[in-house]
């Protein structure tokens, strides 16, 4: 059986959307080449509507490995200078950010 | 979102609904630490060590381009013990998915969780209500990876890595618990297991232990059952904070009710957060669009199965729960349920604590005497805990082994523990108790039975009744004759002893 | 039948094989070695420009140590030979750019296990290649620091997105590099400049240290001139790795000794489909060629079906951006990368880092991966890939029930222009439909010369099951052995009028 298809025209508001989902400036003039590219790809992907995968196990890995895991044994780690090497800003200790506006996204566990 | 039947600015709906038609609905997800010594994909050291930020990284705790996520197992087996101590099914097979959204303090860009196949399914987990036991339903516990810290200075923020990738797990309740006393009593029965599994140190204060509570609320109405829309309230790292923000709640929604009438429906759920200092929930920033955390299988990393052999072998690992320890100590030592309860309720290490003492003194009540209120005073005056406190179980066995012995009385004994507690602990061995008790001729004093029955006789003689009188009016000099008495009875006895128990015997004035 | 361009032995060059038993003769040093490579790096990469970054002095001191090891009685095959290694590929306190801006200044304090093998095995480092932006593409087109060209046609593109490390094998720069393969990243680029490539079995080769682009799809592999040397530089570099979790622990098979036997009773698949619509003649012709070449040799052919290999490029670009669009979440302007100068808000610094740092196929792809996975769409896209993902694999296993290896074309025509297929990345796509599906299944396939049209090198590619890399490189190598294709040359010195 045949799963919903997907919509193959991607509006260029979805488009505006999925940029900021992805974090990416992407000017107006942009926007409308993008759109365009990737109504182009998608309405080639639909090609696997005519797939019949009803019983058919989703593959996420190439090989099937399973239970890989290490034991609780320190290695070493970077010091501090080493972390903080490759950041755009840094007061020497901690990363630096624009003030964190509260909210966001953000998941519990904060 | 906004389907609410009523705008803000309409009139009144009415009064406050009576306390007795209102039911709180709570539902907790509870998120703790685990007590690995490395993060949960790497084996960076899992230690926080906030005051040295940014030491504890590596190339995956900073998500470096290329680095890689490898499982920790003892990670994985504490979450196992999680979910069977809480009675739930556990998963033959799980997996791990990426959970997306953008935080400076999420450096890959996405956290490691598990979401349709976690590591514990369904359990529950009994706690003391009003009305006697109540079961409370586990939905699911997996694990997941923190992150790191942001603080908030003065027009930035600074991000300290130092916790990301530190094993959670998150035990997501039913809503089950109608009222903040019994979210209280489910976290503290929480807390105790996990203490108990060994598995976290649920220290809420470092954060190791925190809890998102999901509240609305029940209003019986002349219409009919109505539900006030439910509130997340997040990131509540206290009891207290729990239970003030229930109450908060409470008020909050049902003014609101009565205000707008709005009920619950799937689109109106809010998200809040709490403020400790206000004491109030604030609502958390609304974007204009719900967040979409794209979760998919994680390709860095493969799934993980379990045999039964394997599940039965870490059950066999979970060690004594607290509720079967509290019948057994009072069992073994003979003590009153208040006092195995006050003994298990501080949670396993002093539970340990005191049954080394009990074991080493062989004496269950004096044990018990001594640790939950000496030993548990001077933790809270000196802020201890009980790892750090400076007697150790087996010194503090052996000064009141001498003490059942007879060979100590009590005041004597409590010079010596107090001796002992200005000492650091790594001196405090057994022989250190000897040695203090010889120092201070101590053990003279105690000539044990023989001493005591002395000085019953000298007390006990009608020739002295006048001296004791006088003593009792303040006199202290007038003890002369009893101590010769009684030194003369006993040969070896210290007269400085004799006489301060003859002293404290007599009592009065002095 | 393709024209073959007469040999030119003034213009050879040793293969990683000669260059090794040279060195280990002691008739040439590791140091002299690199100083030959860094000669004609610098006499010919300003027309081929396959190299993004160079360190003489680093290069140098490997050489150095590598002669030092070789004096101490070492017998490793790759001891003092140069390699070229794709800029995905972290060496500790080095560039590591992708050819992408987002990573313009960022050097990682850690190396690659692959790389670091390689240095175990005293193989010398001489450069840094370039590629499609984050391996994504087809052409090597998508690099800021621009397009690397094809060493036999210099209007051409050499293929991508490791189209630096092919050039520079196929120009005589280094004997051996290493590139990724993610849907064709080392096989079509050797096709199109006229070396061997190999995609090893997923797994096979650890990923720690290879900057992710999909990581269910991207396996490092080898380029070389030949394939003993592709085989050499596999049994350096493959092994179970614990700091990779998806890396296999299977034994690694001895690839050397038996390489030159040929396979008794080979059978090797021949798919129809793939000689169907869209394949140019001369390509066709040639691969039909070396098929027949195989019927010579004693091996049969067998007709296989694939039956979902048509959805291939479908399922690739539904997975690939997916799990790309995830991976490169972390470039983030944040932790390190590119950071936007101006911003207000965090959310600005976020997308106009992002939005700077990224040239425009790494845009497409993020933004058709986030959508496949985003609330509502997941099931109809990204799940249904994984669904006809596992068709495909089943596809390959059906047919290798019936045959050794496959054979077939591994591009539809030979090296296209640059700015051909610029500006329309479908059509970009549909170029790799030959070479995706190994990557959905995970199987090792290997690229290697067998003909040429209008001077441009064309490629066989032979497909084998899961771990099947003996038998492949054995196949290979018996084909190779029978043709000259692979001593062939580019008349790059020609051209250029430049003499190392």
């Amino acid at each position: 059986m045949a799963e919903p298809a997907a919509n193959p025209q991607i509006t260029r508001e979805d488009v505006a959307r999925v940029a900021r989902l992805s974090r990416l400036a992407v000017k107006p003039g942009e926007l409308k080449a993008f759109t365009n590219q990737l109504r182009a790809i998608l309405g080639y992907v639909n090609l696997l509507d005519e797939v019949d995968t009803a019983d058919v196990e989703p593959m996420a890995h190439a090989i099937e490995v399973r239970d890989v895991l290490r034991e609780d044994v320190p290695t070493p780690m970077l010091p501090r200078e080493a972390a903080l090497a490759n950041a755009p800003a840094t007061d020497g200790e901690f990363f630096l950010v624009p003030q964190i506006l509260g909210g966001s996204d953000t998941p519990s566990g904060k | 979102m906004s389907d609410a039947p009523h705008s803000a600015d309409q009139p009144s709906r009415g009064s406050l609904p009576d306390d007795r038609d209102i039911e709180a609905v709570i539902g907790l997800e509870v998120h703790a630490q685990l007590a690995t010594r490395t993060k949960l994909f790497s084996g960076c050291a899992a230690d926080f060590a906030p005051d040295e930020p940014n030491t504890r990284t590596d190339p995956l705790v900073l998500g470096l381009p290329g680095s890689l996520p490898v499982l920790n197992a003892a990670a994985f087996r504490m979450a196992v013990k999680v979910g069977l101590a809480l009675n739930c099914e556990i998963a033959r097979f799980c997996k791990w998915d990426r959970k997306q959204y953008y935080y400076p303090d999420l450096p890959k860009g996405y956290q490691i969780s598990q979401y349709d196949l976690p590591v514990c399914g369904e359990g529950w987990l009994d706690i003391d209500a009003e009305e006697g036991v109540k079961r409370i339903g586990i939905t699911r516990a997996h694990l997941e990876e923190d992150a790191g810290k942001n603080m908030h200075a003065g027009g930035v923020s600074k991000v300290d890595l130092n916790r990301a990738g530190t094993p959670l797990v998150e035990i997501v309740s039913e809503p089950d618990m109608s009222s903040a006393a019994e979210a209280k009593a489910y976290l503290e029965r929480l807390k105790l297991l996990l203490t108990y599994l060994g598995v976290s140190d649920c220290n809420m204060q470092e954060g190791s232990l925190r809890c998102d509570v999901n509240v609305n609320f029940k209003i019986s109405t002349a219409d009919g059952a109505k539900a006030t829309p439910i509130a997340e309230v997040k990131n509540l790292n206290s009891f207290r904070g729990v239970e003030a923000a229930i109450e908060f709640e409470r008020t909050r929604q049902l003014e609101e009710f009565a205000r707008t009438g709005e009920t619950l429906n799937a689109g109106n759920k809010t998200t809040r957060g709490w403020d400790p200092d206000r004491q109030v929930t604030v609502p958390q920033r609304t974007k204009e669009e719900a967040a979409d955390y794209r979760y998919f299988p994680d390709p860095d990393l493969v799934p993980v199965t379990l045999t039964e052999e394997a599940i039965e072998a870490l059950r066999g690992e979970l060690g004594e729960f607290p509720a079967d320890r509290r019948v057994r100590i009072g069992e073994v030592w003979e003590l009153s349920d208040y006092d195995a309860g006050v003994i298990i309720e501080r949670g396993k290490p002093f539970a340990d604590y005191y049954e080394e003492v009990a074991q080493t003194a062989d004496d269950g009540k004096r044990a018990a005497n001594w640790c939950t209120q000496d030993v548990l005073r001077d933790l809270s005056e000196l802020n201890h805990e009980i790892d750090t406190f400076p007697i150790p179980a087996g010194t503090l066995g052996h000064l009141l082994k001498r003490v059942s012995a007879g060979e100590l009385n009590t005041k004597a004994a409590r010079d010596v523990y107090a001796d002992l507690l200005s000492r650091p602990r790594g001196q405090n061995t057994p022989e250190t108790v000897d040695a203090i008790i010889d120092e201070r001729g101590l053990i003279a004093v105690t000539g044990g039975a023989e001493l005591e029955a002395a000085i019953d006789d000298a007390l006990a003689n009608p020739k002295n009744a006048v001296a004791i009188e006088t003593v009792r009016d303040g006199k202290q000099q007038a003890v002369g004759p009893l101590m010769g008495q009684v030194l003369k009875a006993v040969s070896g006895a210290d007269p400085k002893t004799v006489r301060a128990m003859l002293l404290e015997r007599i009592g009065g004035a002095g | 039948m393709t024209t073959p361009l007469p040999p030119d032995p003034a213009s050879s060059y040793p293969t990683a094989a000669e260059l090794s038993s040279e060195i280990r003769s002691g008739r040439l040093t590791a140091v002299a070695a690199a100083q030959a490579s860094a000669e004609r790096i610098a006499a010919l990469d300003g027309t081929v420009r396959a190299f993004l970054h160079t360190d003489a002095e680093r290069s140098a001191a490997w050489a150095a140590d590598a002669d030092r090891r070789i004096a101490e009685g070492s017998q490793s095959d790759l001891a003092g030979i140069p390699v070229a290694i794709k800029d995905n590929l972290c060496i500790e306190g080095e560039p590591c750019t992708c050819a992408s801006r987002m990573l313009e200044n960022f050097r990682p304090p850690y190396t690659a296990t692959a790389v670091r093998r390689l240095l175990d095995a005293g193989a010398v480092p001489i450069g840094r290649t370039n590629l499609d932006e984050f391996a994504m593409g087809s052409s090597t087109e998508n690099s800021v620091a621009g397009p690397t060209r094809n060493p036999w046609d210099p209007v051409r593109a050499p293929g991508g997105s490791s189209g630096g490390s092919a050039a520079a094998v196929a120009a005589g720069m280094a004997p051996i590099a290493l590139g990724s393969d993610t849907g064709g990243s080392i096989r079509q680029p050797a096709a199109f400049c006229g070396v061997v490539g190999l995609k090893p079995t997923y797994g096979r080769v650890s990923r720690y240290g290879l900057v992710a682009f999909a990581s269910s799809l991207d396996q490092i592999g080898p380029f070389a001139r030949t394939v003993r040397g592709a085989a050499t530089v596999l049994q350096t570099i493959a092994g179970h790795d614990p700091l990779d979790s998806t890396s296999l622990s299977d034994p690694v098979p001895d690839y050397l000794t038996d390489l030159d036997e040929p396979l008794a009773g080979l059978r090797v698949g021949v798919v129809a489909d793939h000689f169907d619509v869209g394949l140019d003649k001369e390509v066709a012709d040639a691969v039909q060629g070396a098929i027949e070449t195989y019927r010579s040799l004693g091996a049969e052919v067998v007709n296989v079906t694939l039956p979902h290999s048509k959805y291939s490029v479908a399922t690739y670009y539904l997975i690939a951006p997916s799990e790309a669009s995830s991976n490169l979440a972390r470039y983030d302007g944040v932790h390190y990368g590119h950071r936007a100068k101006k911003f207000g808000s965090l959310e600005e610094l976020y997308e106009r880092s992002r939005g700077e740092g990224f040239g425009n196929e790494v845009k497409r792809r993020i933004m058709l991966g986030t959508y496949a996975l985003s609330s509502g769409y997941y099931d109809a896209f990204y799940l249904k890939a994984m669904k006809v993902r596992r068709l495909i694999q089943q596809d390959y296993d059906a047919a290798f029930e019936q045959c050794d290896v496959i054979a077939s074309p591994v591009t539809p025509t030979t090296a296209f222009a640059i700015g051909e297929l610029a500006d329309d990345p479908l059509a970009m796509y549909l170029s790799d439909v030959y070479t995706i599906s190994a990557n959905l299944a995970g199987i090792p396939a290997l690229s290697l010369p067998c003909g040429f049209s209008k001077g441009l090198p064309i490629g066989l590619q032979l497909l084998g099951p899961a771990l099947s890399e003996p038998k492949l490189l054995r196949a290979a190598r018996m084909y190779e052995f029978t043709t000259d294709w692979h001593t062939r040359v580019p008349p790059l010195q020609d051209q250029t009028g430049v003499t190392p």
